[in-house]
Order: C-alpha cells, then structure tokens, then sequence
C-alpha cells in the first residue's frame, strides 16, 4: 500500500461568528466545505485556486496554526493539533517571516537550536541545507542584505535543515520577479527530488501549478471551497513549457476557472 | 596618415581626459560645499548663530538684570565652575538621573513585556496606566516626601515614576506588533512557548523598547529638575531656582543650558549606542530625510 503523508477526513472550516456589543450574533460563512484529500510520501502536491478561496486556510490547518472546525487532519497517521517542525513552512511573506535580527546561518541554525541539538550536530547540517539552496557564500550576511529570492533560499533552507516529512510552501514565489521566480520554481524541483520531501505547495498561477506539480488539486471559488478536482500530471522532470502536453494541461486547468488565467 | 589620425585622436582623448576630470573637479568641489553646508545645518550650527544673533540684540536692548548678554552668561559660568558649585550640582543631578533612570528601565522593560505578552494582564492593566501616565511625577512629590522621606529615595523614586510609562507603553506596543507570522515561523520549527517570547518577542519589540528607553530619559530629566526646584539642597535644579533669591538670572541661564547639553549628550550618546549595538533589531531602519 501506498505510504501517506497527509489525509483530510471531511474536514470543515468556519472562522467564529463575529458579534460586538451593539449587533447580533452573526454567523460567518463555511470557508472549507467537506475536504478530502490524500498525499502520497514524497509527492509534490499542488494547491491551485483563486485568491481568497480557502487554499491558504487549508494549508495553515494542515501546518496546525489554525484549528479546523469538524474533521481530521492527519500527518503521517498523527492528528494534527499544533504547529511542529515535522511540517516545515516557507512563507510568501520571507520579509516578515525570517528573523532580521539574525544572520543566514543562525537563521537557518534556528530550529535545531530550539529542539536543543547540540553544536556539533548542528554545523554540518545547517552547512549541508546551506549548500543545497546556494547560500553557502552568504552565510554572514544579515536578511536586508538579501534579494527576495535569496530570502526564500533562506527559509527554504531553515525548513530543511529541520528534517520535516512535509515541505508547505505557501506562494513562495508570488512575491518574485519573473526571471527570478523562474530560477526558484527549478531551484525547488532540484531540491525535492535530492531531499524526497512530500511537498504541499500553494499558488494561484495555472503555469507554475502545471510546470512543478505531480498532483494538482483544484479549489472552488469561496465561499464554501471544495477541492473539486485533482489532476495526475505524469510527465517528467524537467518539464518543457513550450511543449504540447503542457500546452493541454494549461488549457485543461483553464477550464476550470471561467475567466481564463485572470485570477483577481 | 594612419598614424596621424590616430595621434590625433589621442590628443583629442586627452583634451577630452582633461576637461573631464575639471569638470568632476569643480563638480566634487560643489558637492562638498552642498553636503558641508547640509551637514552643518543639520547639526544646529546656524539655528545656534541665529539664537546668538537674537540673543545678542535682545540684550542690548533690554535690562540686563531680566536678560543677560551671552558673555555675562559665559563669565558667570566660568564663575561657578570656579567655585565649584556648577560641578558638584551637575554631578548630584547626574547621578539622580542615572540611578532613577536604570532602575526605572530595569522595572519597566519586564514589566511591559509580562503585561504585553498576556492579553488578560494587559486589559486588567492598561485602564491604570492610561490614567496615572497622565499624571506628572512632580504631583506625587509631597507624597514620595512623606513616604520615602527627604534624602535621595524620593527623587529616585520620583525618577523611576517618570520613566516607567513610556517604557511600558512602549514595549506593550513592540510585543502587540509583533508579525504573527514570526511567531508562526518559530512554532513550525519547533519553538516551545516560552522559546518564541525569548527568541522571537523581545528581539522583534527591541525597537519599541529602546523608543520608550529614549523618552524616558527625557522624563526623567523633568522629573529630577522639578524635584530639585521644589526639594533638594544641592543640584541643578536647586541651583536653578535658589539663583532667584539672589537675582541672577545669568545663573539661571547657565542651568538652563547644562540642562539642555545633559539631554543632548545623553540621548546622543544613547542614539549612538542604539546605532551600532543595535543595528542589526531594526533600530533606527527608518532614516528620515
């Protein structure tokens, strides 16, 4: 049997109701709706939707920052219930997620030192998760001195080197320029297929969903988002954007959403 | 004709070579006025010449019993440091600030990061320090007197008063600011609870602490010249208000600017500190131009 990495049972999520001193109790709207979902071991799964349809809710339940309304979330057969570093996270937002006060190399040394790893334990894999992104010259340099890519290096780096099961990576790339977010999206496939992290990794961009995933899974626009499909993508790595698969799959994936492409 | 083209050209290179380095020659020379004049300008040399001007007429025109000139506020300086009596003041004020001011920050700084961090203690909490920051420390005078008595536990009681609340309220500030998402980060790599206020919290609140640090200073000072006026034997501040009795106004005046240099010096030297001991928090990112 296939070894799983993540499973959703019917997982629901609704943020609670909002009432002040002077209105009713209303009720806020389902976010998530009925979720089912299995992740293989070593997959690299893709969370395809528009913005504000529930993808980022459901990736912050399965990383254990939000609490799901009904439903299971289980991690290699554990229930989630708080964060851990068994699920390593990379933010969009590497600005306000790495810690400026620290340099690239206690940046990355910053979960083995809170998991109390000893000094000699922790050099030589902080050193190796800093050779695998390409940080290994810029070790001293402190985050303002980094470009936005290198920024994503850093906290690509500091997942890995916490050993996780599961890479969630949350529209890393959203925030890069074109050429840069290039290099990234190969930069990432590199280090899965060296590492074989199970990866979960969000986006709204039908090109980058089609260049880098092996499963897509399609949300519904809120409110109430389901996963209402999830695509097996089987070609090979590296992928040709300019081929015809790849030309059908996009199309294939733009079906899905009415306004071709244009995700607001 | 081959050779002399290219002589020619070198030539022209050259005069060209030549012109260029005067222009950047008098082009440096103008930018070094601009950024001199800028610099100087920024460091108060032509508000203080402006002061002096205005000082200097205003002297003239008027009794010098009500404002003395500058030179009779210099010689009176000079007088008092003769005699002693400016050192030993400006030192006893020093100390009072310096006392009242460290322990005020070391109260302050875990106590607004305790009630920052806990929502509960900080509802419980906030209501009391948004009304007594209100009031000044000098209303509490009488009071410290008759608590703490008539030598120095007053005033630097009076001093930690004064500091306490902008340090509070400041480092409430830097812990509620806080990203989420830093806390986030440092859970998904294992931090326990306590590892993310200690590694993350305060690092993250550091500019907010060293904010409230600086006005403390400033409230300190305040504080200690009013307790002085009003309590003291010895001091700035009783130097300040006893020149009355004799009707100097130019000790006045010589006060009033050890008071201006004490704050200057400091908050400098505490900027100064803040720059490089505490770059790498963020201190001073945002530089305003």
């Amino acid at each position: 049997m296939m070894e799983l990495s993540i499973e959703l049972k019917h997982v629901f999520k609704q943020y609670p109701p909002s009432a002040s001193f002077f209105s009713h109790i209303r009720s806020s709207p389902l976010v998530l709706q009925d979720i089912n979902l299995k992740i293989a071991a070593g997959e690299f799964h893709i969370f395809l939707g528009r913005s504000g349809c529930g993808k980022s809710t459901l990736l912050n339940i399965i990383a254990g920052f939000l609490p799901q309304t009904s439903g299971q979330v289980l991690v290699n057969g554990h229930e989630v219930t708080a964060p851990g570093h068994d699920r390593g996270v990379v933010f969009q937002n590497a600005d306000a997620a790495i810690f400026p006060w620290l340099t690239v190399y206690e940046n990355v040394a910053y979960g083995l030192k809170m998991q109390h790893f000893p000094e000699k334990e922790r050099t030589p894999i902080i050193d190796q998760s800093l050779k695998l992104v390409g940080l290994d010259q810029h070790t001293d340099k402190y985050p303002y001195e980094l470009s936005g890519g290198m920024k994503q290096r850093v906290q690509i780096a500091r997942s890995i080197a916490n050993n996780p099961d599961i890479l969630i990576l949350d529209e890393p790339f959203g925030a890069l320029d074109a050429q840069t977010r290039a290099i990234m999206q190969d930069e990432l496939i590199r280090i899965w297929q060296k590492t074989k992290k199970t990866i979960l990794f969000v986006t709204h961009d039908i090109q980058e969903a089609a260049y880098l995933g092996q499963k897509i899974s399609i949300f519904s626009p809120a409110p109430a988002a389901n996963i209402c499909k999830t695509v097996t993508v089987d070609y090979p790595y590296p992928r040709n954007i300019f081929s015809k698969d790849n030309e059908q799959l996009v199309t294939k994936l733009n079906n899905y959403f009415p306004i071709r492409g244009s995700l607001a | 004709m081959k050779e002399m083209s290219s002589k020619d050209t070198a030539k022209t290179q050259a005069l060209n070579g030549l012109e260029a380095s005067k222009n950047t020659d008098n082009y440096t020379k103008n930018e070094w006025l601009k950024t001199g004049l800028l610099f100087l300008t920024k460091h108060g040399l032509f508000a203080w010449l402006l002061l002096l001007v205005i000082w200097i007429i205003a002297s003239k025109i008027s009794d010098s019993s009500f404002l003395p000139s500058p030179w009779k506020t210099l010689t009176s300086a000079k007088e008092l440091i003769k005699t002693g009596t400016l050192q030993s003041d400006l030192l006893i004020s020093l100390l009072r600030i310096l006392a009242g001011w460290l322990a005020g920050t070391i109260i302050a700084v875990p106590l607004g990061l305790f009630i920052g961090q806990f929502k509960i203690i900080r509802y419980l909490f906030e209501p009391l320090i948004n009304f007594f920051r209100f009031v000044p420390a000098i209303g509490f005078l009488t009071l410290f007197l008759l608590w703490f008595g008539v030598g120095e536990v007053s005033k630097i009681a009076l001093i930690i008063y004064a500091t306490m609340f902008p340090i509070i309220i400041n480092t409430i500030t830097g812990v509620i600011a806080i990203d989420p998402l830093k806390i986030e980060s440092a859970q998904s790599q294992g931090a326990s609870k306590f590892q993310v206020f200690y590694s993350v919290v305060i690092p993250s609140a550091v500019p907010n602490i060293f904010t409230g640090v600086r006005l403390g200073l400033g409230g300190a000072i305040i504080a200690i010249v009013a307790a002085e006026m009003l309590a003291a034997q010895n001091g700035i501040g009783y130097l300040i208000y006893t020149s009355r009795l004799y009707y100097r106004t130019d000790w006045i005046f010589v006060g009033i600017f050890v008071l201006g240099f004490i704050g200057y010096l400091s908050d400098t030297l505490l900027r100064l500190f803040g720059k490089v001991v505490l770059k790498k928090y963020g201190v001073f990112e945002k530089k305003a131009t």
